[in-house]
């Protein structure tokens, strides 16, 4: 009896099946694959990508750390050429800087030497005139003894020096 | 997990609850319990449903749809027949012969004939309920890919569309690609569809409470028909050189010339190979209730044997059946599987190139 197929049941689960098998062969299954295949692809594309872009980052990485170490040395020299220059205009400057002032010296010496002179001169002068006050002096005492005349002499240069002094 | 645990333990009370008083209500009229006919009666298609969890106990009716000899066509449920007691419209449901639980009519020479009966039928509901889930499922699991997939931002389902995405793709990629060969695009969606087809109604027959525990992939028509169209597909798509090694085998020439034993031989191999499918996937679901079927009865036939026996030979039957439902669902995939993957063998060996090809790999 159950080796029997039935026609009625045989007719419906053609019918079924049928139907279920050309709806879902049609719109289901292809579907379904298609986008989990697609997606594979993509995932797969990605990572290809990905691994793409990691070497190129590792390039970069390389380049820029190339980059990097050039980059220090020239800050290395750049700083030896700022020091030697720093000391080089310093050593300039000082050298300069005592130069103007020798020259300073110089000039002030030279000046203290002109007015020593010139107070000298002065001196000479005031002399000159105290010489001729005292000799106006003499003259006027009227001096009729020679010792006399010697004395007042000396008196007067006394007393100038010690005026003077 | 302590709610998993609660779900797991209603799931198994659905089913031991929903199977034990099945045979209660029908063993209640006779006291001798005949396993053999109530198992075949419960394995066999039937024009009622009954749904008993907890001492509810329904019937459900079902339409018939018959052409008799002398009436033409009618359409009516089967309640019409009051449990197979009544004749409706010269029709009436065989309580003995070749015919025995079939609608019959008797013909103007008084012999009990067979109508065209294309009645929907426990299994048929089961049949057509299944069919339904799968397109739903599947048709729905399609547009969600089409609603979320664009070329440049795809993406993955999650929950039962992710589970249901591995299960696809896994009988994808695992049988029906090692299987058909290079091909196997071209095939994938019948055997796919095939694979969930039985997968399903597998499950379902397993489910004793809606659609009536149908026995599905356990009737001959089912696994006949789709038998039939793996030997369609195999045969229609087969290339040349899958015929010439039918009708013009590389063998000696006394094999084929004289009488043709060769090609004989191989002639019936084309309907061995679908025979074969159809019979392991039919016995093998039929086995399944059967045994189920078997384990539940020890309740009813130790009932004689007093209390105490019938009391422990019901928690012996309950957790052997508790056993055998869980093989069950393992047997459902495995069943599925194994004819997809013969399908997508003898598919495969139809897909034979001319020999050079093969003589340039070695």
């Amino acid at each position: 009896m159950l080796l029997q197929p039935e026609a009625g049941l045989l007719f419906w689960m053609l019918l079924s099946f049928g139907i279920v098998f050309f709806v879902l062969a049609k719109f289901g299954f292809p579907v379904i694959t298609k986008m989990v295949e697609n997606r594979n692809a993509y995932i797969e594309k990605s990572l290809d990508a990905a691994k793409e872009a990691n070497s190129q980052l590792a390039h970069i990485k390389e380049e820029s750390e190339a980059i990097l170490a050039t980059a220090r040395d020239e800050q290395v020299k750049i700083l030896k050429d700022a020091e030697s220059t720093r000391n080089r205009i310093i050593s300039e400057a000082k050298e300069q800087a005592r130069a103007e002032g020798q020259k300073e010296l110089d000039e002030l010496r030279k000046q203290i030497q002109r007015e020593k002179e010139d107070a000298i001169k002065d001196i000479r002068r005031q002399v000159a005139l105290l010489s001729v006050d005292i000799a106006e002096k003499v003259i006027r005492n009227n001096l009729s003894d020679e010792k006399e005349q010697m004395a007042m002499i000396d008196r007067l240069i006394d007393e100038t020096m010690v005026s003077k002094s | 997990m302590n709610s998993r645990l609660k779900y797991i333990l209603a799931f198994i009370c659905i089913f031991v609850l929903g199977v034990a008083p099945t045979f209660a209500s029908s063993t209640e009229s006779s006291e001798d319990v005949n396993v053999k006919e109530l198992i075949l009666d419960h394995v066999a298609d039937a024009y009622e449903g009954h749904i008993n969890i907890l001492g509810l106990n329904a019937t459900i009716p079902l339409p018939i749809i018959v052409k008799g000899e002398n009436s033409g066509w009618q359409i009516f449920m089967s309640s019409n027949f009051h449990h197979g007691t009544a004749e409706h419209n010269g029709f009436y449901i065989a309580s003995s012969g070749d015919y025995r639980g079939k609608i019959v009519e008797k013909n103007q020479a008084g012999e009990e004939v067979r109508p065209w009966d294309f009645s929907i039928t426990k299994n048929t509901l089961g049949l057509l309920l299944s069919s339904v889930l799968l397109i739903v499922i599947i048709l729905s699991m399609a547009s969600w890919y089409k609603k979320h997939s664009k070329e440049d931002d795809p993406k993955v389902p999650k929950g039962f569309f992710g589970f249901m995405e591995l299960f696809i793709m896994n009988v994808n990629d695992d049988i029906i690609k090692p299987c058909v060969g290079k091909n196997y695009k071209k095939f994938a969606p019948y055997l796919l569809t095939a694979f969930f087809f039985i997968f399903i109604n597998n499950i379902m027959g397993l489910i004793p409470i809606f659609p009536f525990g149908a026995n599905v992939t356990g009737n001959i028509a089912v696994t006949l028909v789709l038998a039939l169209f793996t030997m369609v597909i195999v045969n229609v798509f087969g290339t040349k050189e899958y015929w010439k090694e039918i009708f013009w085998p590389e063998v000696p020439t006394w094999l084929k010339v004289p009488i043709p034993i060769m090609p004989a031989i191989e002639v019936v191999g084309i309907l061995t190979k679908p025979f074969a499918l159809m019979i392991r996937l039919f016995a093998n679901i039929l086995a399944g209730h059967s045994i189920v079927l078997g384990l539940v009865c020890l309740i009813f036939v130790t009932v004689q044997l007093g209390t105490a026996i019938n009391t422990s030979m019901t928690i012996v039957s309950v957790v052997l059946t508790i056993f055998i439902d869980l093989v069950e669902i393992l047997v459902a995939y495995i069943q599925a599987y194994v004819f997809t993957m013969l399908s997508a063998v003898f598919i495969g060996l139809a897909q034979v190139e001319p020999h050079h090809s093969h003589a340039e790999k070695h």
